[in-house]
C-alpha cells in the first residue's frame, strides 16, 4: 500500500510539470491554433540555460532562475517573429512541420553546446525529506507542486480578470473580431509564445533538479500530449488536470508492472495507451470544446 | 466639414476580384450616413476598407483614398485606426461567445484607459438595461437581439468618433429593429458620433439618416439626402418594393431590368 501511495505522490509530482508544459501548450493552441511540437524543447533548452548559469556560471541559482526566464522570453519572441509569423494564414500543416523542425533544431543547439552526457544541478534545497502521513518526501518534490499550483492560480486570475488575459480569450475565439476591437492580434501571438516558453523552462528547472537533465528531455513534450488530449486541446483546466492524472497513471502503471509482472519500462508507454482509450471514449477530452463540423 | 473622405476606392480581393470600382463617397461630422445595396455590391468591403479589416481577408486597397479627418489611413493597422476612433461593428455581431457580457465589453473598451470602464460601461448599461440584468452571463448564451446590444454596447466602450456599422438589422425581429435604430440615433445625439450605417433595409436607414448612398456592382449610383431618396421612384420600385402608385409591385412584372440597366453603365 505503501508503494503505491509512494507512485501516486510521485505521480503527482512528475504531473504537476506535465501540467505545467501541457499549460504552455493550451496557451499557445488556444491563442493561435498552432500545435506546438517544439513544447518540450522549450522545456529542455530552459533547463540547460539555467545549468549553465548556474554552473559553468557560478551564479546564485535565484538570479539564473530569473535569467532564464528572461532568455525564454526573448528565445520565444525571436521564434515567434521570424519563424511563425510569417506562416500567419498558411496550412496548419505547413506550420505543424515548422514546429517540428524547430524542435530538432533546438535539440541539437543544445546537444552541440553540452553534449549528451546526464548533468546534475546542485541541490538547491534542503536534502532532509519532509513526512508526510507517514511517507518521505523530498523537499523540492514539495517546491516542485508548490510552484506548478501557484502558476496555475496566477494564470488562472491572469485570464479571468486581466485586461490582457481577456483579450487573449477573445483572440482565441475570433481573431477578427478582436482586431475590430484594436486588439493587436500580432502581439498576442507573441505573449502567448512568451508565456509558453516561461512556464515551459519553469518545468524544466523543476524537472532537472529532480532528475538532472540530458537531451533527451525534450521527449516530455510528447508525453505531454496524452495530457493536453485528455484534458482537452483548448481548456486550462483539463491542462492542470489532464497532466496530474497522466503523471499518476503512468507511475502507478510502471509500479503495477513491476509488482504484479515484474515488467519494466512500462512508463514509457503507459501514457500512450491512455491516450488511445481517451481518443476513443471521449475524442474532445474532459473539458475541450466540442466542435460540430458538418460533412 | 467631412469626418470621411473615400475617394476612388478600388479594392481588390486574393489578387484578382475587383469588389469596389472607384468608390467615392462623404461622411459628414456628426452626421448617420447609410450606405445601401444588394447582397454582393460592395457595402461591407467599404466599411472594411475604411476599418483596415481587409488585410485578413487577403483584400488590398489599390487605388484611391481613404481621408479620415482629412488623414490618409489606408495602410494603417486596425489597432491603430481604433485608437483614431474608427470603430466597426462587424456583420453578424461578432461576439466573444466564451466570454461573459462584462469582459465583452472589456474587449470593447481595449483601446482606452482602464480607470475609465466604470464610467463607460455605465453608459452602455444605460443605453442597453437588459445588458447590465445580464452582465455576468456568457454572451452566447443571449439572443439575437441582446448580441447586437452587446456588439453596439462594446462599440461605445471604445468612445469611437466614426462609427461602421454593418448590418445592425440582421436577423431580428421589426420591432427590435426599431429599437436598435434608436438607440443608434441616441448614440449619435448624445456621444456626437458619426455613423456610417451599412444596410439591407432601406426604409429604415433612409428614415434613420441624414445622407445616403446606393451603390451596386462597387460604385456608388445615386446619393442625397435621407428624405429625398426616400421618395425617388426608383428607390421606392427597387429597394422598397413600391410601384409608382405606391402600392406593391408584383413579383411577376419583369420591367424591373430597364431601369436597373440604366444605372450600370
Amino acid at each position: 500500500m505503501e508503494y503505491y501511495l509512494q507512485l501516486i505522490i510521485n505521480g503527482l509530482v512528475v504531473g504537476s510539470i506535465y501540467s505545467l508544459v501541457a499549460l504552455g501548450f493550451v496557451i499557445i493552441f488556444k491563442a493561435t491554433k498552432v500545435v506546438n511540437f517544439a513544447q518540450g524543447e522549450l522545456v529542455m533548452v530552459g533547463a540547460y540555460i539555467c545549468f549553465a548559469l548556474t554552473v559553468q556560471f557560478q551564479l546564485p541559482f535565484l538570479a539564473s532562475f530569473l535569467l532564464t526566464l528572461v532568455f525564454s522570453i526573448v528565445l520565444a519572441t525571436v521564434v515567434e517573429r521570424l519563424i511563425l509569423r510569417p506562416l500567419i494564414g498558411e496550412p496548419i500543416i505547413s506550420v505543424i512541420m515548422v514546429t517540428i523542425g524547430l524542435s530538432s533544431m533546438l535539440k541539437s543547439f543544445v546537444q552541440m553546446v553540452w553534449g549528451t552526457q546526464i548533468q546534475v544541478f546542485p541541490a538547491i534545497l534542503p536534502q532532509e525529506p519532509y513526512m508526510l502521513l507517514g511517507l518521505p518526501i523530498a523537499p523540492v518534490y514539495v517546491a516542485a507542486f508548490g510552484l506548478s499550483a501557484l502558476l496555475f492560480g496566477v494564470f488562472s486570475l491572469f485570464f479571468k480578470y486581466s485586461s490582457l488575459g481577456i483579450a487573449m480569450r477573445a483572440t482565441a475565439f475570433d481573431q477578427q473580431a478582436a482586431q475590430s476591437m484594436g486588439i493587436g492580434i500580432k502581439s498576442i501571438f507573441a505573449l502567448s509564445w512568451c508565456i509558453a516558453a516561461v512556464v515551459s523552462s519553469i518545468g524544466g528547472i523543476i524537472l532537472g533538479n529532480i532528475n538532472g537533465i540530458n537531451a533527451q528531455l525534450g521527449h516530455l513534450g510528447l508525453k505531454v500530449f496524452p495530457a493536453v488530449i485528455l484534458g482537452g486541446l483548448d481548456s486550462l483546466l483539463g491542462a492542470a488536470l489532464g497532466g496530474l492524472i497522466i503523471g499518476v497513471l503512468e507511475n502507478i502503471c510502471e509500479g503495477a508492472a513491476k509488482d504484479l509482472f515484474g515488467l519494466g519500462g512500462f512508463k514509457e508507454v503507459a501514457s500512450f495507451l491512455i491516450l488511445v482509450v481517451i481518443l476513443m471514449v471521449k475524442p474532445y477530452g474532459l473539458f475541450g470544446t466540442k466542435e460540430i463540423e458538418r460533412v | 466639414m467631412n469626418i470621411l473622405q473615400v475617394q476612388n476606392l478600388e479594392v481588390v480581393y486574393n489578387d484578382v476580384v475587383l469588389v469596389l470600382k472607384g468608390l467615392s463617397l462623404d461622411v459628414a461630422s456628426g452626421s448617420i450616413t447609410t450606405l445601401l445595396g444588394a447582397n454582393g455590391a460592395g457595402k461591407s468591403t467599404t466599411l472594411k476598407a475604411v476599418s483596415g479589416l481587409l488585410a485578413g481577408e487577403n483584400g488590398k486597397v489599390t487605388s484611391g483614398s481613404v481621408l479620415y479627418d482629412g488623414a490618409d489611413t489606408v495602410r494603417l493597422s486596425p489597432e491603430k485606426l481604433v485608437r483614431a476612433g474608427v470603430f466597426q461593428v462587424m456583420e453578424g455581431r461578432r461576439i466573444f461567445e466564451d466570454l461573459t457580457v462584462e469582459e465583452n465589453l472589456r474587449c470593447g473598451a481595449y483601446t482606452q484607459p482602464a480607470r475609465l470602464f466604470a464610467h463607460n460601461a455605465e453608459k452602455v448599461y444605460s443605453y442597453f438595461p437588459r445588458l447590465r440584468e445580464r452582465r455576468h452571463q456568457l454572451a452566447g448564451y443571449m439572443s439575437g437581439g441582446e448580441q447586437q446590444m452587446l456588439a453596439i454596447g462594446r462599440a461605445v466602450m471604445a468612445c469611437p468618433k466614426l462609427l461602421l456599422l454593418d448590418e445592425p438589422s440582421l436577423g431580428l425581429a421589426p420591432l427590435l429593429v426599431e429599437e436598435i435604430f434608436d438607440i443608434v440615433r441616441r448614440i449619435n445625439a448624445t456621444e456626437g458620433v458619426s455613423v456610417l450605417l451599412v444596410e439591407q433595409n432601406a426604409r429604415m436607414a433612409l428614415s434613420l439618416a441624414d445622407y445616403g448612398y446606393i451603390m451596386e456592382n462597387g460604385r456608388i449610383v445615386m446619393d442625397g439626402k435621407g428624405e429625398d431618396l426616400l421618395r425617388n421612384p426608383d428607390v421606392q420600385e427597387f429597394y422598397l418594393g413600391l410601384g409608382h402608385g405606391g402600392e406593391k409591385r408584383s413579383y411577376h412584372d419583369v420591367k424591373h431590368y430597364r431601369r436597373r440597366k440604366r444605372w450600370l453603365g
